[in-house]
Order: C-alpha cells, then sequence, then structure tokens
C-alpha cells in the first residue's frame, strides 16, 4: 500500500460540512437540551420532562402526533407502491410522465400547495360543489380541519419522498427473475409477495422513513389544513415558545418528540434487519 | 479440435453416468420422472413474430420429438430468442401454434405452461436460499411443506449440490448457480425445458463440465428441451438435432452431422464449422457428382447437389479445411503458403491462390509432414465428392 488509494478521499474534504454541522446543528442541540433542563422555579432538572410525560393531554399530542405520521406513511404506501411498479415497468413516455407527475409537486411551494387543498377540501370547495350539484349530499362534508383531509394533503405533499426510493429499488429487481416466477407457475400477487415485495424492501423502508420524518414534522400542512382544531406536536412546540414564551418547556417537548421519532425509525430500521440479505444481490 | 475433446469425454462422462443414474439416481420419486421419461412432442406450427413493421421469425416449422434435445442455432438477432419466449409464453406470436403433446398451448399464460426456464443470467431469486430456489415452482403448485422440501433435497442431490441448500445464489460460484437454476427449472417436472444461452457466462473449462452435465441432466429427467445458443460447437455436440436460423428464418433443421457435412445453404455451411467460399462455374454432372471449375484453375467434384444448377451458372463452393491436403505433386490447385498455424493435433495452413481470400487448409499433424514456411510453393488436393456448391449470389 505504498501508492495512495486513488478511489478514496482525505476524511479532510468533508471538513467543511463538519464545521457547519457542529456550529448549526450539534450546538444547537446541546443548548436546546441544556435549555430543557432548566425548571419552572430557576433551578436544574428534570421537572420539565416530568410535567410533559406527567400530562395526559400532552402525551396525547405526541401520540396523535406519531399516530398521524403512520397514518400518512400507510397512505403514501399504498397510493406509492403501485404508481412506481407502473412506472418501473413501463417504458418510454409513459415512465417520463410518471416521474414528471411525481417530481413536480417539489417544485412547489409547500404554502401553496397546502392552500390549494384547502380549495379543493372546503366547505365550499372543488369536492363539496360537485358532490351538491350531484345530489350525493344535502349539507357539505367536513373535510377540512378533519385528519382525513389532513392525511390527504400531507400524502400528496410527501409523496415523492415515496415513490423515488420505491423506483430506485424497483429498478434495481432484475426483469427476468418475475419472468422466472410467472414460469414458475406463480401467478402475479405471488410474484409481486414473493419476489417484488421483499426485494424492494430497503427503498421502502427508506421511503416510509423520510415520509413519516417529514409527515409528522410537516408544520405548514398541519397548520393550515388541521387549523386551530387539531393541535400536533410542531403546533404545540410552536405554541410554548412563541406564543407562552415557555422555552424551557418547549425544549423539554423537542427532546422527547425527537426521541419518540428516533425509536419509531428504529422500528422501521428493525423491520429492514429483519429481511436482511434481501438488498445484496 | 474441441469437437473431439468434447466427444470423447462425452462417450466417458456421459455413458457411465447415464448407466449409474438409470438404475441408482432415479429411486422413489423417481417413479413419476420414469412415467415422464417419454418427453412430450412440441411442435412450432408455422410460426411468425413480428415487432411492429419488423419481422423477427418468419413461418418457422419445427417438430420435435419427445425427450429431443434440439438447439436453435443462429447469430444474434436471428430471432432465436423471439421463438424461446414464444414457446415460454412471454410472447405472443403474430402467426402460427405452439403444440405440447397434443394440446395448443397459445392461450395459457407463461405460469401455466409446464415449461421450465434457465435463463442466461440463471434469474435465481438472490433473497431465498438455494433449498428455497429450486422449491419455488412447487410452492406456487401448493405442493405440502415436507413434499417440497424432500424434492428439493432430491433436486439439489441430483445436481450434486446436497450440501448447498442452506446457502444463498450470491455464495455459490457461477457453475453452482447454474445447477441451482437447472434444479429449479426441473423441480416443476415440464413438460418442456428452455435453456436461454446457459453456458454463456461461463469460463472456458467450466462451460465443458456444465454442458455435459446438462446433457447427462436431460437424459435422465427426459424431457423435451429447447437450447437457444450461438455457439455452433456447443449445439453440435449437445444436440440431437440443430435448428439452424438465419434473420428469423430455418435455414436448416438437421441432425449435428448432417448439418456439418451436408449443409442445405451457403448460411448454414459458411455460419456452421469453417469454410473456404470459393467462386467457380458449373461445368456439369457425371457418375462421380456435380463436376465445378474453380476460377482459381482446376476442377472440383462435389457432394450431390440439393437442388439442380444448371450447367454454366456461377456458383460457389464451399470447401472446408480438412477437405484439403497440401501435395508436392504437380497435380491440383496452385498456390503459396502465407502463414502455417501448428494447433496441437492440426496444423493449418493459409494460402494464397489466385486474387480471393487465402484458402485454410487443416490436416492432422502426424504424417501431414513438417510445417512449410511462408512463400513455399504448394499444390492443393481436394477430397471429390464432400464439398458443397450453392448457386452465386446475384
Amino acid at each position: 500500500m505504498a501508492l495512495p488509494d486513488v478511489t478514496t478521499y482525505p476524511l479532510r474534504l468533508a471538513s467543511p460540512l463538519a464545521v457547519f454541522f457542529a456550529a448549526f446543528f450539534a450546538a444547537p442541540l446541546v443548548a436546546l437540551v441544556g435549555l430543557s433542563l432548566r425548571g419552572a422555579d430557576g433551578g436544574f432538572g428534570l421537572s420539565q420532562y416530568a410535567a410533559f410525560l406527567g400530562d395526559g393531554f400532552s402525551l396525547g399530542v405526541l401520540l396523535g402526533t406519531l399516530w398521524l405520521g403512520l397514518k400518512v406513511t400507510a397512505a403514501c404506501l399504498v397510493l406509492g407502491l403501485p404508481l412506481a411498479l407502473v412506472a418501473t415497468r413501463a417504458g418510454g413516455w409513459v415512465r417520463g410522465l410518471i416521474i414528471l407527475a411525481v417530481l413536480t409537486p417539489l417544485l412547489t411551494s409547500v404554502v401553496i400547495r397546502t392552500f390549494a387543498w384547502i380549495v379543493i377540501l372546503g366547505r365550499q370547495g372543488v369536492i363539496n360543489s360537485l358532490l351538491s350539484s350531484l345530489g350525493l349530499i344535502e349539507t357539505p362534508l367536513r373535510m377540512l380541519y378533519a385528519e382525513g383531509g389532513l392525511v390527504a394533503a400531507l400524502a400528496q405533499v410527501q409523496m415523492p419522498l415515496m415513490v423515488l426510493p420505491l423506483m430506485t429499488a424497483l429498478a434495481r429487481i432484475d426483469p427476468s427473475l418475475w419472468d422466472a416466477s410467472e414460469a414458475l407457475g406463480a401467478g402475479r400477487w405471488r410474484t409481486f409477495v414473493r419476489v417484488t415485495l421483499p426485494l424492494c424492501l430497503p427503498g421502502l423502508i427508506a421511503g416510509s422513513v423520510l415520509t413519516f420524518a417529514a409527515a409528522i414534522s410537516g408544520f405548514i400542512t398541519q397548520s393550515l389544513i388541521g387549523g386551530g382544531q387539531m393541535l400536533f406536536m410542531p403546533g404545540y412546540i410552536y405554541q410554548q415558545a412563541i406564543a407562552l414564551q415557555n422555552w424551557p418547556f418547549a425544549a423539554a417537548m423537542s427532546v422527547i418528540f425527537l426521541v419518540a421519532v428516533l425509536a419509531v425509525v428504529l422500528g422501521f430500521n428493525a423491520l429492514g434487519r429483519l429481511a436482511r440479505g434481501y438488498a445484496q444481490t | 479440435m474441441r469437437f473431439l475433446q468434447i466427444g470423447i469425454r462425452f462417450a466417458i462422462i456421459v455413458g457411465s453416468k447415464i448407466d449409474a443414474a438409470g438404475t441408482t439416481t432415479v429411486t422413489p420419486s423417481g417413479a413419476r420422472n420414469q412415467a415422464q421419461a417419454e418427453g412430450r412432442s412440441v411442435v412450432l406450427d408455422g410460426i411468425t413474430h413480428r415487432y411492429g413493421g419488423a419481422t423477427a421469425v418468419e413461418a418457422v416449422n419445427l417438430d420435435i420429438r419427445g425427450g429431443e434435445l434440439v438447439s436453435l442455432l443462429g447469430p444474434s438477432g436471428c430471432g432465436k430468442t423471439t421463438l424461446l419466449r414464444i414457446v415460454a409464453g412471454f410472447l405472443r406470436q403474430t402467426e402460427g401454434r405452439v403444440i405440447v403433446g397434443d394440446q395448443v398451448i397459445d392461450a395459457l399464460p407463461p405460469s401455466r405452461r409446464a415449461v421450465g426456464i434457465v435463463f442466461q443470467n440463471y434469474a435465481l431469486f438472490p433473497h431465498l436460499t438455494v433449498a428455497e430456489n429450486v422449491a419455488y415452482g412447487l410452492a406456487a403448485r401448493g405442493a405440502p411443506r415436507a413434499e417440497q422440501a424432500a424434492e428439493a433435497k432430491r433436486l439439489l442431490e441430483l445436481v450434486q449440490l446436497g450440501h448447498a441448500g442452506g446457502r444463498y445464489p450470491r455464495q455459490l460460484s457461477g457453475g453452482q448457480q447454474q445447477r441451482v437454476a437447472l434444479a429449479r427449472a426441473l423441480a416443476i417436472r415440464p413438460a418442456v425445458l428452455l435453456l436461454d444461452e446457459p453456458f454463456a457466462a461461463l469460463d472456458k473449462n467450466l462451460r465443458l463440465d456444465m454442458q455435459i452435465e446438462v446433457k447427462r441432466l436431460q437424459r435422465v429427467a427426459g424431457v423435451t428441451t429447447l437450447l437457444v445458443t450461438h455457439d455452433q460447437e456447443e449445439a453440435l455436440s449437445l444436440s440431437d438435432r440443430v435448428a439452424v436460423l438465419s434473420n428469423g428464418r430455418l435455414e436448416q433443421f438437421a441432425a449435428p452431422t448432417t448439418v456439418y457435412d451436408a449443409p442445405e445453404s451457403l448460411f448454414v455451411n459458411t455460419f456452421v464449422g469453417s469454410a473456404n467460399a470459393v467462386p467457380g462455374v458449373m461445368v456439369g454432372q457425371d457418375g462421380n457428382g456435380p463436376r465445378i471449375a474453380l476460377d482459381a484453375g482446376g476442377e472440383v467434384v462435389a457432394r450431390p447437389l440439393a437442388r439442380p444448377i444448371a450447367p454454366g451458372s456461377r456458383v460457389t463452393l464451399c470447401l472446408r479445411p480438412e477437405h484439403l491436403r497440401l501435395t508436392d505433386g504437380q497435380d491440383g490447385i496452385a498456390g503459396i503458403v502465407e502463414m502455417a498455424l501448428p494447433l496441437g493435433p492440426t496444423v493449418v495452413h493459409e494460402v494464397r491462390v489466385g486474387a480471393g481470400r487465402p484458402l485454410k487448409i487443416a490436416e492432422p499433424r502426424q504424417g501431414g509432414g513438417a510445417l512449410r514456411p511462408p512463400g513455399t510453393p504448394v499444390r492443393i488436393a481436394v477430397a471429390p465428392g464432400l464439398a458443397s456448391a450453392f448457386p452465386a449470389a446475384a
């Protein structure tokens, strides 16, 4: 090993990014944890954590937020997997069109996309006026400021995060595996369950983690579609920090939220490890 | 030269192993195997396939007997893979019928055709163990788990991988992966076995071993087999009959020796084996056969013609290198040695004759005498009645 290895780069090339992360991510995080340890009486301790974890309302908000994330992830999976499958198997312009349709929302501001959903879901919105003009409903359905509408809006906004990793994973599957499965007597459904699903699991888990993380922290969409009726962790933290100026409590909430999210992400990864070996070919 | 090697190793290995397999390897569950050992016939009846405007396969008729191993041989783009995908059911032919046994299978999807396929890249499921791969088709048919496991074990032992059932495909060598692919295809007791360039990814020595192995297994299972290949040695050495394809058309369908010795077209003669294609003129027929006057001088008695050629017509005469001998006499075609290539058991001389491409002449080295250095004037004698004459392309 006398000659330097040309395929690896010295670690110092990463140092600008490391400095950036240290200054703007690690340091604030340490400050946040420090802040969270300050009690209401000015003392030092875990009283803020105790206050949050002992409060049924706060715990409800935390669990509701994680539950929302799971629902959005499930919706993205159910809608995104068939789309990714079609895009991978289709050739030429069909594939290009699907990729374009998936990517276009990314080029639009989240605020604008969210307002579009308000127009669609509102009392006088597109869906309600269509349904009432068809005579299917008497009074407008309540979709805005309701969780169903929120899940739909979040799922649409986060869809690329699910579809793109899935498409990458599916594109890596050798198409002759599908032929082999079919020739061995497996129908389409069996081929999907036994071959396609296990082999795209790495992409599926990556997409799920991204979607979940983006859905639970989607402050703008949560606030605008959810309105004041539904409170989720980002809005709750915002309320405590900005409206009530209760910085130590907001900091403790942030740390608890972070830990809870990490736990869920680790859960996803554990699912992936169950399927270890699937990724390598 | 490799033919000879293959032939000898076949005689030794295949012969003995089939005998052994007939009595020992095919045991309890082999009862069904032997029932199937007749193999089912496969008929391709006027198969034509067009992609858009382009015709990939044109009116191909093949009548394959049960248990036969038939090669589809041709250069890339000749339509052999298209034919394979049609038999497998991945492609629906534009015209014609595929008949297996006495059943037209055109309407069946691939999953219901009972066709076993070994893909060029093997297409083993990377996330399943070797045993699970082999049992995959049985699981799809809803066989009980115990039966799946027992069958997988039996087939893995048949391909000499009984110890590897718990491993993953990526932990196996190329040759072992191919055995697994073969075991997996045979596990469903296929009516037809399709092999798509199965040896292309193996290195040369391993390829020969695997060819022998595949031939052995095919005999043991007695399954009608279609082998797609562009490798003529492979096709000639393994097949009962060879179907030579060119540009989507069937050029010839016959036993390997017939294809080699009595090619029906100029394409077959030059694609299978090597040949010196030399221009000449048809002189006429006599008791010995058609006589052709070569432009380079001399007259050659060719093999009886498949289709008559009028005297005076231009012809292309295909002389295989082993049809020619170098002599020191005064008879024969005059030429000058350009190159001498000693190839172990044989020696090949390239001899310039007139203006055309130099002729290749292959002689056994024993008795053929010493190498002749470049520049030596020589005479070439042609063995009578072996060369094939075809009408010259206009």
